[in-house]
């Protein structure tokens, strides 16, 4: 847990005082990420680099894992965090090996430990030893170099990690995949993680905890989703951006929307029982149709249903596409768009039906959070509260 | 065929002032190498003092050789080594100090700041970083200077036969208040193939010394 309290800078200049940050309160529970999210100056990372003491702080305090830092010697707290810069900053005269290895060295460990550490670190971060171990870090790419960055803050397994905009300096596309990468890593080794960031869809995609900074002050601290919800002013507004509820898309998995009550149909079953399923659920279009291994496999129209006459294995319509439960919103209304269609079956990892996502379950799950801003003044229609809760 | 006759003939005197005139400047660029470096890496500490030393050391280097032998004389008569070894070797210390000091501040100075943050981010102590980031970096800059003084000193050195001091300057004095060009072409070429080839060898050198990582293929 890192908790910070009152936490103030104030640098001198030749054009008098300026307030870098201003009494910052926050506290980042054990084991989560906590973007500091902001635009230039704003003080995030400021903030981020006097719990490191890279900046000392004019005053306040700061408690990792509940024991005030004021106390400890500088040293000794660094090499108590992993600090993760921009500039991924690997010692170019080390091998990779000996760049992970350097805080386990410097407190002591035996060569064979710290080598097993460096290939484990390796293999932790995707990269090869067999290859890596010994190469010099101007021989890597800028992604394989933060990655090696991230393992050089890991490697002596502290339990609190400081990035100052890791991943700022990485190609889009190799950013995404060093993101993903390091959430997986990140579900295992359970750090607490404070992450400066400039980019909200990189905050909204990492965090647990958004802290919106403006001019030195903490504005807003909430998880993403609330941030998103419900800003708290213009400020935060502008900077989430207009289309705020469209990315909270991206925090929702399908299983959270679908619709585990639903009717389906088997290849051997007529399409006289379709009809009657169809009608049963008052579908508008159809019903999905499901193979031995409770696999979708298409869809039985309601046309074709009253129209013709035989076994739905005979008489259905292939899908388009599906869904799986742990696809975000984003992906599946992409889908939607994509071969404009308003629902779609959604599987597990076995390929096998567990549920329906329609549009209408996404827009009542989105809205729901919206309620609790509505003036008692403007009451809901009664059938939409129903339909959302 | 005189030439060569001469330095046949004179092939053992050659030899010796060939090692005197090396120990001179090795003990000198020695010395300079084991004060300068120190200076160069304490003065990146305050930049008020590195603009100091670094202007001293820049005067010193504009005082004409043979007037600073010179000047050795009086100061050093005072403990008895007015001439010879100690004042030759004292005056190629001064001179070494500008390029040796100027490139170990200057590469010490250069090293990216972010290395250096993420050296104190990781908990290295100065001294720790100093021995682990910054000098290994300098090296290749720090023995580029080491090298322009060692040329530089092996030219300054054949004058220091004026103040008895021995090495091959010998030739050249004597050659000159001989009239006897042939000792005085032997000399001159012998310091400058002795120029080159330490220049070479330095340069070996510089490689081996430099961490593999900076020379890698980017």
């Amino acid at each position: 847990m890192i908790k910070i309290d009152k936490l103030t800078k104030i640098f001198e200049t030749p054009n008098g005082p300026v307030t870098a940050a201003d009494h910052i309160e926050m506290e980042v529970p054990s084991g989560e990420i906590c973007v500091l999210l902001g635009p230039s100056g704003c003080g995030k990372t400021t903030t981020l680099k006097m719990v490191n003491r890279i900046i000392p702080a004019t005053s306040g305090k700061i408690y990792l894992g509940g024991e005030d830092t004021s106390g400890m010697d500088t040293v000794t707290l660094r090499r108590n965090i992993g600090y993760v810069i921009q500039q991924i900053g690997l010692f170019p005269n080390m091998t990779i090996s000996e760049n992970i290895a350097v805080v386990p060295k410097l407190l002591g460990w035996d060569k064979a430990r710290y080598m097993t550490r460096a290939k484990e670190l390796l293999e932790m971060v995707a990269l090869d030893p067999s290859i890596f171990l010994n190469r010099y870090p101007n021989e890597l790419s800028g992604g394989q170099q933060q990655r090696i960055g991230v393992a050089r803050a890991l490697a002596a397994d502290p339990p609190v990690m400081l990035m100052d905009e890791p991943f700022g300096a990485i190609d889009p596309i190799n950013r995404e995949v060093i993101q993903d990468e390091f959430l997986k890593m990140q579900q295992e080794l359970n750090k607490t993680i404070m992450f400066v960031s400039h980019d909200i869809d990189e905050a909204v995609k990492m965090a647990d905890r958004i802290a919106i900074f403006r001019d030195g002050h903490l504005v807003q601290y909430d998880t993403p989703d609330d941030l998103l919800a419900h800003p708290k002013d213009d400020f935060v507004k502008n900077f989430v951006g207009d289309d705020r509820a469209l990315k909270r898309l991206r925090l929702v998995t399908a299983e959270s929307v679908m619709q585990t009550t639903f009717a389906y149909v088997k290849p051997n079953d007529t399409l006289a029982e379709a009809l009657t399923k169809i009608d049963a659920y008052g579908y508008r279009d159809a019903v999905i149709l499901v193979n031995d291994l409770h696999q979708p496999i298409g869809y039985v129209p309601k046309a074709t249903a009253i129209n013709m006459k035989g076994y739905c294995g005979e008489h259905y319509v292939g899908l388009k596409t599906i869904a799986r439960t742990t696809d975000d919103l984003r992906k599946v209304a992409s889908k939607m768009f994509t071969h404009d269609i308003v629902w779609m079956p959604c599987v597990d990892e076995n390929g096998r039906l567990v549920g329906e996502v329609t549009q209408r379950g996404i827009t009542h799950y989105l809205g729901a959070t919206y309620q609790r801003d509505t003036s008692p003044s403007q009451p809901q229609p009664l059938h939409q509260a129903k339909e959302a809760s | 065929m005189d030439l060569l006759n001469f330095t046949i003939d004179n092939l053992a005197l050659l030899g010796t002032l060939t090692m005197e005139h090396i120990s001179l400047v090795a003990l000198a660029v020695g010395l300079a190498i084991l004060t300068g470096v120190p200076i160069g890496i304490l003065i990146t500490q305050n930049e008020r003092i590195a603009k100091v030393v670094l202007y001293v050391a820049s005067i010193i280097i504009t005082i004409p050789s043979i007037a600073l032998f010179g000047l050795m004389i009086p100061l050093l008569s005072t403990i008895g080594h007015g001439i010879g070894y100690v004042p030759a070797v004292i005056t190629v210390l001064l001179y070494s100090q500008l390029p040796i000091i100027r490139n170990t501040y200057t590469a010490i100075h250069n090293v990216e700041p972010s290395l250096r943050e993420a050296a104190r981010g990781i908990g290295m102590t100065p001294f720790q970083r100093l021995k682990m980031v910054e000098i290994p970096l300098a090296i290749p800059v720090i023995m580029a200077g080491v090298r322009t003084a060692v040329v530089m000193n092996i030219g300054v050195m054949a004058i220091a036969a004026y103040i008895g001091a021995g090495g091959l300057g010998v030739f050249i004095s004597r050659g000159i208040s001989q009239s006897d060009p042939r000792q005085l072409i032997v000399g001159a070429i012998a310091v400058s193939l002795l120029a080159i080839i330490t220049d070479y060898g330095l340069i070996r050198l510089q490689k081996r010394l430099t961490p593999p990582g900076l020379t890698a293929a980017r």
